[in-house]
């Protein structure tokens, strides 16, 4: 066995169980239960929701779902230099799009 | 030299993780297109997911959400040796995978009839900003609906080899590299679902 196995049944690392997950689950229904809701307040209100409540969703099941959580700090910089690239691409285009 | 297998779920967890990011890409220049074109016809966009029918949405919404909660929880259940419950949870994520597409096959028949497809004679006749929504919806629920057969053949695969015990307690990386990849399949519609059913 390799010593770089991560985390297997030599190297135990404490797994959550059933309930932290259906916790998570409980919580991403509920959020999208308030998503619906904002977006029936306006224009304004479904665009704060989308900004904030959507980013979040996507957030616990990248953090709990994925087990981001559980990883090192290398799987957690992987996925910033990722995003982080196509934030600057979106400012990108829109600081072009701001001053045509 | 009998007797040992070379193994890295770190690096293959990493690997994994690698193309999932490319997928992200893929997906992302996408969301930004999305965002341009919306910025350029926000009027369009408004009356172009009013055409949406947004309860078959937030119902695939709660479908892939709950697929996503069982994929998560066959593996709890392989890491404590409960065969039989991760098999239990991998049909589940099955059934609700292909409830998705059936949904999204009722919302695209719909979508047909009323003359709403790439390149139809009705579509051509609306003002361009609608023509773009439209085609964004097809091209990004469509790659989405590709990524989830594509997912679900995989997951097809992962409870085959739970069955035969080539994933079993000591050794389940491909089940949670699936998994990972099924995830990343509905943080994506966690994001369709506001940008088009609910843009109305």
């Amino acid at each position: 066995m390799s010593d770089h196995s991560g985390h297997t049944a030599e190297h135990p690392v404490a797994h959550p169980g059933y309930g932290t997950f259906i916790g998570i689950w409980l919580l991403l229904l509920l959020l999208t239960a308030g998503l619906v809701s904002l977006s029936h307040l306006g224009q304004t209100a479904a665009v704060w929701g989308l900004l904030i409540l959507t980013p979040l969703k996507a957030g616990l099941v990248f953090y709990y779902f994925m087990h981001l959580k559980y990883e090192g700090p290398l799987f957690k910089i992987v996925l910033l230099v990722t995003l982080g690239t196509l934030l600057i691409f979106f400012a990108l285009l829109f600081s072009d799009v701001a001053f045509r | 030299m009998s007797g040992h297998v070379h193994r890295d779920d770190l690096g293959s967890r990493l690997g994994m993780w690698l193309f999932l990011v490319t997928e992200m890409v893929l997906f992302g220049g996408l969301f930004i297109g999305y965002s341009y074109m919306r910025h350029r016809y926000p009027a369009e966009f408004h009356h172009g997911g009013g055409e949406l029918n947004a309860t078959l949405g937030i119902i695939n919404t709660i479908v892939l959400l709950t697929s996503s909660l069982t994929v998560v929880l066959a593996i709890v259940a392989v890491q404590r040796a409960e065969k039989k419950r991760a098999m239990a949870f991998l049909w589940t994520t099955l059934g609700l995978g292909c409830t998705f597409l059936v949904i999204k096959g009722f919302e695209w028949s719909a979508k047909f009839h009323h003359g709403l497809y790439p390149n139809a004679p009705h579509l051509a006749t609306l003002p361009p900003g609608e023509q773009v929504f439209f085609g964004l919806y097809f091209t990004m629920t469509g790659l989405h609906g590709l990524h989830v057969i594509v997912g679900l053949s995989v997951l097809a695969v992962l409870l085959y080899w739970v069955a035969t015990d080539r994933i079993r307690q000591d050794r389940y990386i491909h089940l949670e590299n699936g998994g990972l990849y099924w995830h990343l399949v509905d943080v994506i519609w966690i994001f369709l679902l506001p940008l088009f059913y609910l843009a109305a």
